[in-house]
């Protein structure tokens, strides 16, 4: 099926990805765009449904429940296909690769963080409700000012398996169609076949990179907001 | 806008279905073999002095640490170059085992540590070797303690097996995603065959959930690992 | 007739020796029971007996097998060896008389029947027959380590080591535990205890070993170590542990 000529590799080949490298940078770029997005929108939207789930009376907490069921359920990809196929020609909504992309792992992130943040939330003991209260301030005050700022500290350790698995996960955003890492990989590949191999285990490289780099730089914040006596569980 | 569902659509969507559970089977089935051996060696092979355990964890890490789409196009794009040619279900399976094996290795790892230290120095006591322990006493422990993490392994593979067509949409690709995008591509509706396919997946997933909980309920001792929480 | 004989072992965790030199024989169907303070080396002292724990010098035998020789197989002295962890160390996913079982099988390679009669008769003498298919959790404290005693016996060991065997016990399960072992002493079992109970040493030991900061202080019949211990360390720590637990020990 293909037509395989072998090419090894040499240290010749691999001195001649050097070029492509900024041209995947670039498509790394369009990733971390991709990324930074679709954690923004998780991120606020993870936490609505989380309250939602845990203070909003029956009907609504249920709908929150049944929207974080249906992203958690359905793969990436369907979704993806299904926010930019399904908007911009079922429903004639001009929305570009990049945004459909952001939209449909965004909201699926979201659900994602509101399992990480419904599980802080829950471990707050109740005792800060009732403090916060007995202090008179509203529910709503309560929540942002007490509760909270204690649950989020805690979230951080989900969160940074959140990250590793949405920044990987953007790289789906290919099957779309957007100009990102793997688009441009694929390019290179069409106009220099022998470099097939070097490449995708540069863009490989690249990822290990950001995945561990991430992970650290979330664990040092971590380690700036820690506040004694309100440990992550790890 | 007018939404148009159709009947005839179903078998292919069947057909895809069985493909899914095929390939979901496959990878976690092997993967489980191959991530049981390297997470034995990540914590039975002498730590940072041996090759070996460097090796493990090396895989393990590369494995982790890279999107699964890279693995699938490096494996079927990348490797034809150096010879090795491998059809989009052969290169899907591939990736899907090698990247799982990486996962399962870790819950493995932490199932097979999280049984107590007095368990394997009891069975040595009793002048088993250090093999039959491991055989006897730990590992019977650890597949039990392994089943929760496990079981959300394989609904995500579940899931993440609908990348297989992105290589090359053919009848060995064809799983429920590729036969969705057979039914769009011939019919152009596009919303309406995406979100059948996602409530194919909603319900597949449904299913599994049930069926590996009532599994863990199954095989479940009393004292050994804790009670799951209700979703 | 010698049994065991330890010589001169010494062991060490990093810096602490933990083990200074311990030396002592056993003769068959003799009761050795250890005293000192907490963290003077007597659980390390027992196993090293066995090689659970490596000792850095010093060499022990079993009847004319020298242990701590390395062309022994390890395992083989070990399953003529019980021992009776201070946590039980039950497995947790076996039932009661699998645990007895699993030595009988996977070690002495006895056939399954066979193997779950004998099985039953040493959960029998332990009076938990009627617990054969409950799950270590399903037991209590006392009960799990009656359970782990007819595990060691079920292999007919020369010896059974006992690391301080009551003392994760509440204390109103300790007597069932005691009793058993009591019976085994009287029967003529060979042991050696590692425990805090002084009513237990005082009535069943055939001689009181007090070890304190890594070596053997003084030992000596019950009798005369109680009444009239010959080192000032030695009546130092009876004293103290008779203001703990009144006049008896406990």
């Amino acid at each position: 099926m293909f037509p395989s000529p072998s090419f090894p590799l040499t240290a010749e080949t691999w001195l001649r990805v050097g070029p492509y490298i900024p041209v995947l940078l670039r498509g790394l770029g369009v990733n971390i765009q991709i990324l930074l997005g679709l954690i923004a929108l998780g991120f606020v939207v993870g936490i609505l449904i989380a309250l939602l789930e845990v203070y909003a009376p029956r009907p609504l907490a249920f709908v929150g429940s049944a929207y974080a069921w249906f992203f958690r359920g359905v793969p990436e990809i369907v979704l993806l296909f299904l926010f930019y196929f399904g908007l911009s020609r079922t429903f004639n909504i001009p929305v570009s690769p990049f945004l459909a992309a952001v939209l449909a792992l965004g909201l699926r992130s979201s659900a994602y963080q509101a399992q990480i943040f419904r599980g802080a939330l829950l471990s707050i003991p109740h005792g800060q409700m009732m403090a916060a209260r007995a202090l008179g301030l509203g529910p709503v005050r309560a929540i942002f000012h007490v509760i909270l700022p204690q649950a989020l500290r805690l979230s951080l350790a989900g969160w940074s398996n959140e990250f590793s698995s949405v920044l990987k996960d953007t790289t789906l955003a290919w099957g779309i169609g957007v100009v990102e890492v793997m688009r441009q990989a694929a390019y290179i590949r069409g106009r220099d076949f022998p470099l097939t191999l070097p490449i995708y285990l540069t863009v490989a490289f690249m990822f290990l990179v950001l995945t561990y780099a991430g992970n650290w730089a979330i664990g040092a914040v971590e380690k700036r907001l820690r506040v004694p006596g309100l440990e992550t569980r790890r | 806008m007018n939404l148009v569902f159709d009947w005839a659509w179903l078998p292919r969507l069947s057909q895809g279905l069985v493909l899914t559970l095929e390939l979901t089977a496959l990878c976690m089935g092997l993967g489980a073999v191959f991530g049981a051996l390297l997470g034995l060696v990540r914590v039975y092979s002498g730590g940072k002095f041996s090759p070996l355990y460097w090796l493990a964890s090396g895989y393990v890490h590369f494995f982790r640490g890279t999107p699964l789409l890279v693995q699938l196009l490096t494996i079927y794009f990348g490797l034809p170059t150096v010879g090795i040619a491998l059809s989009p279900f052969w290169a899907g399976l591939v990736a899907m085992t090698l990247n799982t094996a990486a996962y399962q290795a870790e819950y493995f790892r932490g199932a097979i540590q999280s049984v107590k230290a007095g368990q394997m120095m009891a069975a040595r006591s009793l002048g088993m070797t250090r093999v039959q322990a491991i055989r006897h006493v730990i590992l019977p422990q650890a597949l039990r303690l392994v089943i929760p993490p496990w079981s959300n392994e394989l609904i995500y593979m579940l899931k993440y097996s609908s990348i297989v067509s992105l290589t090359r949409l053919d009848a060995g690709t064809m799983d429920l995603f590729g036969a969705g995008r057979w039914i769009q591509s011939r019919t152009f509706r596009y919303f309406e065959v995406y979100i059948i396919v996602a409530l194919f997946y909603l319900a597949l997933v449904l299913i599994l959930t049930l069926v590996l909980r009532w599994v863990e309920g199954r095989v479940r001792i009393p004292g050994l690992g804790t009670p799951r929480r209700s979703v | 007739m010698t049994l065991l004989t330890v010589e001169d072992v010494h062991k060490r965790y990093g810096r602490e020796e933990v083990l200074k030199g311990v030396s002592l024989t056993l003769n068959r169907g003799e009761t050795k029971v250890v005293i000192g303070p907490s963290g003077t080396g007597k659980s390390t002292l027992l196993r090293c007996v066995n090689r659970l724990t490596e000792p850095d010098s010093g060499r022990i035998w079993l009847e004319n097998v020298e242990v701590t020789s390395a062309k022994t197989d390890i395992n083989h002295i070990r399953a003529q060896i019980g021992f009776v962890f201070q946590d039980f160390n039950l497995f947790t996913h076996l039932t009661a008389l699998d645990n007895v079982r699993l030595g009988l099988v996977s070690v002495k390679k006895l056939p399954k029947k066979e193997a779950t009669d004998r099985a039953m008769a040493e959960l029998e003498r332990v009076g938990l027959r009627h617990k054969a298919k409950a799950y270590p959790a399903q037991l209590s404290g006392g009960q799990q380590q009656r359970v782990s005693i007819a595990r060691a016996l079920a292999m007919d060991p020369k010896l059974i080591l006992f690391d301080e065997p009551t003392s994760a016990l509440d204390p109103e399960l300790i007597g069932e535990v005691l009793a058993v072992m009591i019976r085994l002493a009287e029967e003529g079992m060979t042991m050696i205890v590692v425990t805090h109970e002084m009513g237990f040493a005082r009535s069943v030991a055939d001689e009181i070993v007090f070890m304190e900061g890594g070596v053997i202080v003084e030992h000596g019949p019950p009798d005369r170590l109680f009444r009239s211990p010959e080192k000032p360390r030695t009546a130092e720590f009876l004293r103290r542990i008779s203001e703990l637990y009144g006049q008896e020990g406990r």
